[in-house]
């Protein structure tokens, strides 16, 4: 922390974008380096950009991430509230705008527990120092003296105590300590780290009360619905727009062009209304000639073919191996050869994308559900010509991200039509719309050949594996897949292999390519994970020690990472959970069990799911998760996350698939893009390792093993082996 | 035209065409954002309403249709919607939260219909509601937990 600074009220308000009264201790981020940065707003102490304490002892925490249902706003404040000694019960949470002061807001990647844990507790630990040093001056006594306890400073030896609100004025005179003198818990003395605190939005929730993007309300708004391209980047030829003006309530319907950025809008016809349905009704009602463009050809069936056919060939060669794997498979004792298939996804949260915008005397502010309030700034000062000083982005609570909601196309969108209409704008997306002009789950082919010895050890492994690239989006006519899309389980697996070659494959993006929850993750983990369990049945060994033998002895893979692949911690984690499931044991009928250990987002998690399949359907019955993801801070929450991961990821293996044809996406609604329900959901029981490494990603690891452990388990059931998914496409749903 | 809505116990005046659907008459004519939209479809339950007792998906159900009738939204109070709340509170039930008007909407419906359901009830109760997040298991339990404090506060 190396500056400090005071921000006048007026600045505080603007960072902030609302009113506020009372100690704001603050914490400029600014690039990577955090700054101090100290807020008078005259009534509150508020040291830095997260903690503003009134007199009233009401305490305001800030987070700086996007709270989508992975609880980090209850988890950052706990850890801001658990080293100031403050008490949970006068604590509220809100979102920070988007804005350079509060550092990377970008929630995505599963890290923002990992990368701005530290920091939060200092911001708690400097503000609980202040208010010992206030209560020390005001009893005239050593600092030493004083405790802080649930919202108290005590004087040790007096017993006396003041209020933390009481405090407010003399802490606002103290000077800010600095970084090295910042003295943080010790894991034993947590109050709230590591335990299971409820969601501060709960009353919200079961209320009705909790404002997302979608509720987000203005005097004299107006309504939008917006008609794009049945092909991702094609135009408007002409439309006409009389029976959409005939729609009562319909205002208006103008063009939009494409803005063309990675975020910047698709373009197409819009419909503004006094109410969300008008404009649905009249979005309907328009006709219109579109020009398919480039991509109007896209035939997803086709496609299939096409890059299964390209896996089966030489790719271009990617790093990460080793040996010689000719050697290896003129050797081999026994060679196992197989080629897995995953559609395309999309991201389907339960809030579609939307946002109000309000474009005004040069400025602009927007309410919006969004995962990354500074792209959206980025997004809406750079359509508007205008400094990102003057966008105000209001984050809302978000029905659901999945990754949606980082791309802040919707956005510009709402920007767009304020600034036409001259009146606050909400862009709402149907249904339809958002499951047809997504960012989607890219689609894959993977070929994967294995050796194995006369012991039945793996010799070799050749992985090929062809993806249109999350990096199309961003550069076009980019055909061949990312270093991090290959660093999502392709060319990092745990594995103890003595020659291993991988490849990439050509493939060519005809849709918007982004990410979803646990991206690459998912695709790699299903063929890796069920060509490991052919692998096992070919060499006639138990899953289970086949996957501890392949990963090997217990070491620490060295590299760049901060936070290198410990084998024992993954090797741990799937003990546990073949533990809880009693792996081994004599199963009904038409039943059968499979597992899954995969390491990403630098956690830790198996999967054991047992299965019945009888007269061709599939159930999922149980399914046992252990995670290790480090020091946790919400424990309640991680299992929440798991379960809602075992959700996820059913959803994908049994009904999720997206095809195209004649450019256009195929699914519109949750009729033909199913989900899990109630009556598929299976009992999930979850253990979480205690741990004091480094707390790393809970949101996004829980996904990866599902599809494979239910496909291995399946396998086990029906010695049918499925190397394609979705499970509805093969006739088990 | 005008229609005079019940909602909650009070009345709404709105100006709406007749086959506008009652979500959004809810929504964005009465001012009540605790009911959503998911898929306008009556394919997620995120809209699930109660009109005289009654679970209806508002996003398929005419405005028209709903004049003199008592439409009770996630904004209303009842004495098993309390229970179950409290049930929801302590499970901690939701993640983003936004599925949880209409999944408690629907289990209001199954908690007023059947004294002591079955996990068999639940299921066909609620697999009208559709949960992203995959809160599933803790609404199973938390109803569970709900029918107990119901029936012994009786
Ligand atoms: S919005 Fe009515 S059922 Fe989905
Ligand atoms: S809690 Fe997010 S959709 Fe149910």
């Amino acid at each position: 922390m190396s500056s400090k600074n005071t921000v006048s009220r007026r600045n505080f308000v603007k960072i902030f974008g609302l009113a506020s009264s009372g100690l704001i201790l603050g914490c400029n981020f600014s690039g990577k380096t955090p700054k101090i940065v100290r807020i008078d707003d005259g009534i509150s102490f508020a040291p830095n950009l997260f903690v503003q304490l009134k007199k009233d002892g009401k305490l305001i925490l800030i987070s700086s991430r996007s709270e989508m249902g992975q609880g980090v706003k209850t988890s950052l404040a706990s850890a801001i509230a658990d080293e100031m000694e403050a008490d949970w019960n006068f604590v509220s949470v809100q979102h920070a705008t988007g804005n350079a002061a509060f550092g990377n807001q970008n929630t995505d990647g599963s890290r923002s527990v990992r990368t701005i844990l530290t920091p939060m507790r200092k911001m708690g630990a400097m503000a609980k120092m202040m208010l010992i040093s206030a209560a020390a001056k005001k009893w005239n006594v050593a600092e030493k003296e004083c405790v802080a306890e649930n919202h108290y400073i005590i004087n040790t030896k007096t017993k006396e105590k003041i209020f933390f609100g009481d405090l407010v004025e003399e802490a606002k005179k103290v000077s800010i300590p600095s970084d090295k003198n910042i003295q943080l818990k010790d894991k034993k003395d947590f109050k709230y780290i590591g335990k299971n605190l409820k969601s501060v939005d709960l009353h919200d929730f079961t209320h009705g009360t909790a404002i997302y993007g979608i509720d987000a309300r203005l005097p004299n708004m107006k309504f939008a619905a917006i008609a794009r391209c049945p092909s991702p980047f094609g135009t408007v030829t002409s439309f006409d727009k009389t029976e959409a003006l005939k729609i009562t309530g319909v205002i208006d319907v103008v063009a939009l062009d494409r803005v063309k950025r990675a975020f910047g809008m698709l373009g197409g016809v819009a419909v503004i209304a006094t109410n969300t349905w008008a404009a649905f009704q009249g979005k309907n009602n328009l006709e219109i000639t579109w020009n398919l463009g480039d991509n109007g050809n896209y035939d997803s069936k086709k496609y299939k073919q096409l890059i299964t056919d390209r896996v089966h060939k030489k790719g271009k060669i990617v790093p990460g191996g080793k040996g010689n794997i000719n050697k290896a498979f003129k050797n081999a004792d026994k060679t196992v050869e197989a080629t897995y298939y995953v559609p395309h996804l999309v991201h389907a949260p339960m809030e579609v994308p939307n946002a109000l915008a309000w474009v005004h005397d040069g400025k602009c502010e927007v309410w919006t559900s969004t995962q990354t309030p500074q792209r959206a700034r980025e997004e809406a000062a750079n359509y508007l010509g205008i400094d990102k000083e003057n966008v105000t982005i209001n984050v809302t609570l978000l029905g659901g991200g999945f990754g949606r909601k980082a791309k802040p196309d919707y956005v510009v969108e709402a920007v767009a039509l304020s600034k036409k209409m001259n009146a606050p704008v909400q862009v709402v997306w149907s249904r339809e719309d958002e499951m047809q002009h997504a960012y989607y789950h890219t689609v894959s082919a993977q070929y994967i050949k294995g050796s194995l010895d006369d012991k039945g050890k793996v010799t070799g492994w050749l992985h090929r594996t062809a993806f249109p690239s999350i990096t199309s989006t961003f550069k076009p006519l980019s055909d061949y897949g990312a270093g991090f899309e290959f660093a999502q389980g392709f060319n990092n697996h745990p594995f103890q292999i003595p020659n291993i070659h991988l490849e990439n494959a050509k493939a060519e993006a005809y849709v918007r390519i982004g990410w979803l929850r646990s991206v690459a993750h998912i695709y790699h983990s299903f063929g890796i994970n069920s060509f490991v369990d052919e692998l096992a049945a070919k060499a006639n060994k138990d899953p289970l020690l086949f996957n501890l033998e392949l990963i090997g002895n217990n070491r620490i893979r060295q590299g760049r990472s901060k936070y290198p692949l410990n084998t024992k911690r993954l090797k741990n984690v799937l003990n546990i959970a073949v533990k809880m499931a009693d792996w081994g044991k004599k199963l009904p009928d038409g039943h059968g069990i499979g597992l899954t250990v995969h390491y990403s987002f630098y956690s830790y998690v198996a999967s054991v799911v047992e299965v019945s399949v009888i007269n061709d359907k599939v159930k999922v019955h149980n399914i046992y998760t252990a995670i290790d993801c480090g020091l946790v801070l919400n424990k309640d929450n991680v299992i929440n996350q798991m379960e809602g991961a075992a959700l996820f990821g059913m959803s994908l293996t049994f009904y999720g698939e997206i095809t195209a044809k004649n450019g256009a996406i195929v699914q519109s609604n949750f009729h033909d893009y199913q989900m899990t329900r109630m009556k598929d959901a299976p009992t999930i029981e979850v253990t979480v390792v205690d741990s004091d490494e480094p707390a790393t990603g809970v949101g996004e690891p829980g996904v990866p093993p599902i599809a494979p452990a239910i496909c291995n388990a399946i396998f086990n059931a029906t010695g049918k082996r499925i190397r394609e998914l979705p499970l509805k496409n093969i006739g088990l749903v | 035209m005008k229609y005079t809505l019940s909602i909650n116990g009070k009345n709404h005046t709105v100006d709406a065409p007749e086959e506008m659907p009652l979500l959004w008459a809810i929504r964005d004519l009465a001012g009540l954002t605790g009911t959503k939209y998911g898929c306008g479809i009556a394919q997620c339950g995120a809209c699930s309403v109660l009109i005289d007792g009654r679970l209806v998906k508002s996003c398929s159900f005419s405005v028209s249709d709903a004049i003199n009738k008592e439409i009770f939204t996630i904004e209303g109070s009842s004495e098993t919607l309390e229970f179950l709340r409290q049930t929801w509170n302590d499970g901690n039930v939701p993640q983003c939260g936004y599925c949880q008007s209409g999944q408690l909407i629907a289990a209001t419906k199954l908690l007023d219909a059947v004294e002591k359901p079955t996990d068999k009830d639940i299921d066909d109760a609620m697999s009208g509601n559709i949960c992203r997040c995959g809160t599933y298991t803790r609404i199973r339990k938390a109803i569970h937990k709900a029918v107990a404090l119901k029936n012994n506060a009786i």
